[in-house]
């Protein structure tokens, strides 16, 4: 199902058990926010690490999904599931525009295109009355999932966005090893060639940028009814720089690998907040360890070791 | 009804509590969330846990446990949450204090709400903390940006700065300072010439904004910006030899300390505590730089330990159980009760949140007047406790109509 490899299956059923068991052991907001920065830079991983595209605007799809979902559940009073699809869909409408303009440019032109695009939506919810400028949009209601099951509760709210992240991580992994996946794969390697063999790679890339900006939209969505909040934290271009840190240092075009990524980064952002100015120092270290250790992220250099897919 | 210390540690003493009972009796714990790696790290930052410290041990002998705890927010509300989540559900804090930031000060006050439990905010600036965000479970004690416009625009054209031009950072915040500096001044007689925006985030050279602002004839440049924007503002102002007065609306000690008096001398500013300010705050910058070498302690750090002296002198009062068990039921009584220390003499907190005390605007003295280290500040206007913050009923606050 879903095209595992076996390697991949197994992986799998460690990571769903380590989800379900996790929040009996950890405290499950700081799980919920992990599993949404999974799902953020798995989305990421999709673009970068399948199609070769480096977007440096990110933070664009995952804040304005966050802002959408957040608004509509709180003055339009959504349902939650309602409120997170349509953050979603805010992405991928996003993602459409961005993808648009950028996709006609290859490599550095690529990057520098989308980072000048996420500027500008960060301009714009720094200026724009609905986000409530530097404030943000605060005190959002989690609501009630279908209009019936209260997700006030922690243990709820987990078991909602550990779904959502499920899903968005098949997804992903479904499109991957899809015959679409393949093409994009092609891309990568080569796209003149892949031109020659009749496929119109504009298109290809379009949609998976679409598709990327999208599932990015979904996690920023999540992440604001988790914690009640969108601000300009997740538009700004830190926001950006983390996520591919995330992809990079748990591996760039595993399918496992952000997700490693996402919880590394969570944790040093969360139980290093204690050490004060100490944090960022630590985190600079790690980084570089990695960098000089783990070219491939720290699942890549694993499964190149053991000669596994994962 | 007021407590004062002497009393409580002698009603401590005569009880014979034992270090035994105590160490059974129940723990007050405080959180201290701040910005320790950022721009708020020397406002408020280690020495906001210092004053929660203080505090502390002016409790030990009060027949119960103090605990303080502190995080850095990194200045993301996300991150702020988060902490304050765990730290309820899990490691039994009680009050939340400082949160040097507004944006993850209103995201606080959401969960001080939903879990019950007590907030007193010192370095956020927005004035909607006690206007449409305030609610039962928070106070904020030092200032907002109502209390600085008022007193810098206001204080300001009574000491005879009644022509003024903005130099405005373009967001929310800065339009907002603009907009309420402008009406005190007008309200106390003077007058607006312009104002100019400037980019937010992002600006570092000011010098055509500057220029601009020099070529109004306005007396005043009023710097309607925060942090990098207003140091790098002052500086530049200084470097092109601008002739204006420069009022910073949102300035702090720290800022000052950093600048050096040679750039900031004559900058006009609104602080509502100063170390040197009176022979009490004196005693306590004494105590403080014992425990911080080198520091004297900023509005925001005093706050802080005039919050959590506050809050135990209540707290010991009630019994720390019962303190513990409503934080809505606790933050009433704080309200209840007049406060008295030694930073901000004394003062009272209204229904919808709003500590008052008396707001001071300074001028920054010249290199040749200042005596030592930390002596920055001359007094030119006072605004009296009852006038210093935004009218009860103008905020919005549902506490209030209730």
């Amino acid at each position: 199902m879903f095209g595992f490899t076996r390697q991949q299956g197994i992986a799998f059923l460690v990571m769903f058990a380590a989800v379900v068991i996790a929040p009996f052991f950890l405290y499950p907001v700081f799980l919920m926010k992990v599993l949404c920065f999974a799902l953020f830079a798995c989305a990421y991983n999709l673009l970068i690490g399948y199609v070769g595209l480096g977007s440096f605007g990110h933070a664009a799809f995952f804040g304005m999904g966050g802002y959408i979902a957040a608004y509509t559940a709180k003055k339009w009073g959504f349902n939650p599931e309602i409120a997170i699809i349509t953050g979603a869909g805010a992405g991928a409408v996003l993602g459409a525009v961005f993808g648009w303009l950028s996709i006609r440019r290859q490599g550095i032109y690529f990057a520098m295109i989308t980072l000048a695009l996420s500027q500008m939506v960060y301009f714009f919810c720094n200026q724009a009355p609905f986000t409530g400028g530097e404030d943000g949009i605060q005190q959002v209601p989690r609501g009630n999932l279908f209009g019936l099951i209260s997700l006030q509760s922690d243990m709820t709210m987990y078991v909602v966005v550990s779904v959502v992240f499920l899903f968005g991580f098949l997804l992903i992994h479904r499109i991957v090893h899809s015959p679409f996946g393949q093409v994009l794969k092609a891309i990568r390697e080569n796209e003149p060639r892949a031109t020659s063999l009749g496929y119109r790679t504009n298109d290809y890339k379009l949609i998976v940028f679409i598709l990327s900006a999208g599932i990015a939209g979904l996690a920023g969505g999540t992440k604001s009814l988790v914690f009640g909040i969108a601000t300009l934290t997740d538009v700004a271009n830190a926001m950006s720089g983390e996520v591919i840190l995330m992809t990079l240092l748990g591996g760039m075009g595993t399918i496992f690998g952000p997700v490693l990524g996402a919880i590394m980064i969570g944790s040093i952002e969360n139980y290093l907040a204690q050490l004060g100015a100490w944090f960022a120092v630590t985190q600079g270290v790690i980084f570089v360890l990695c960098i000089m250790f783990f070219r491939r992220g720290l699942l890549g250099e694993l499964a190149a070791r053991l000669k596994l897919s994962l | 009804m007021s407590i004062s210390r002497r009393a409580l540690l002698g009603t401590a003493a005569a009880a014979g509590l034992s270090s035994h009972a105590r160490a059974q009796a129940p723990t007050i714990k405080f959180g201290v969330l701040t910005d320790m790696s950022g721009p708020y790290q020397n406002v408020a930052g280690p020495g906001a846990t210092i004053a929660a410290q203080m505090a502390m041990a002016e409790f030990k002998a009060a027949g119960f446990n103090v605990e303080v705890v502190s995080a850095d927010h990194q200045n993301k509300p996300d991150v702020g949450v988060g902490i304050v989540r765990q730290w309820f559900d899990r490691d039994g804090v009680d009050v939340i204090l400082e949160v040097a930031n507004s944006a993850v000060t209103l995201a606080v006050q959401g969960v001080a709400k939903e879990k019950n439990k007590v907030f007193l905010a010192s370095g956020a600036a927005s004035s909607d903390v006690t206007g449409a965000a305030c609610n039962a479970n928070t106070i904020h004690w030092v200032y907002d940006t109502f209390m600085l416009a008022k007193s810098t625009g206001g204080a300001m054209v009574k000491a005879g700065g009644d022509s003024w031009f903005f130099l405005t950072a373009d967001y929310a915040f800065g339009h907002a300072l603009e907009r309420d500096v402008g009406n005190f001044v007008k309200d106390a007689g003077g007058k607006v010439m312009g104002a100019v925006r400037t980019p937010f985030p992002g600006t570092t050279d000011f010098s055509a904004f500057l220029l601009q602002a020099q070529a109004s004839g306005a007396k005043v440049l009023g710097l309607a910006n925060a942090g990098t924007d207003t140091i790098n503002s002052i500086k530049q102002a200084r470097e092109f030899g601008i002739k204006m007065r420069l009022a910073g609306l949102l300035v702090f000690l720290s800022d000052v300390h950093s600048l050096g008096l040679e750039i900031c001398q004559g900058l006009a500013l609104t602080e509502s505590f100063y170390w040197d300010l009176n022979p009490a705050t004196r005693a306590f910058s004494d105590r403080f730089i014992a425990k911080a070498p080198g520091k004297r302690p900023t509005m925001v750090q005093a706050g802080t330990y005039s919050s959590a002296l506050h809050y135990l002198k209540i707290a010991s009062a009630m019994g720390p159980a019962q303190a513990k068990l409503d934080g809505a039921a606790t933050v009433a009584r704080l309200k209840a009760t007049p406060t008295d220390d030694e930073c901000f003499g004394k003062g009272s907190i209204r229904i919808d949140g709003r500590k008052i005390h008396p707001s001071y605007l300074f001028e920054v003295k010249k290199p040749s007047e200042s005596k030592g280290a930390w002596d920055y500040y001359k007094l030119i206007g006072t605004t009296p406790a009852e006038d210093a913050f935004r009218p009860l009923n103008a905020g919005n606050c549902p506490l209030v109509k209730a």
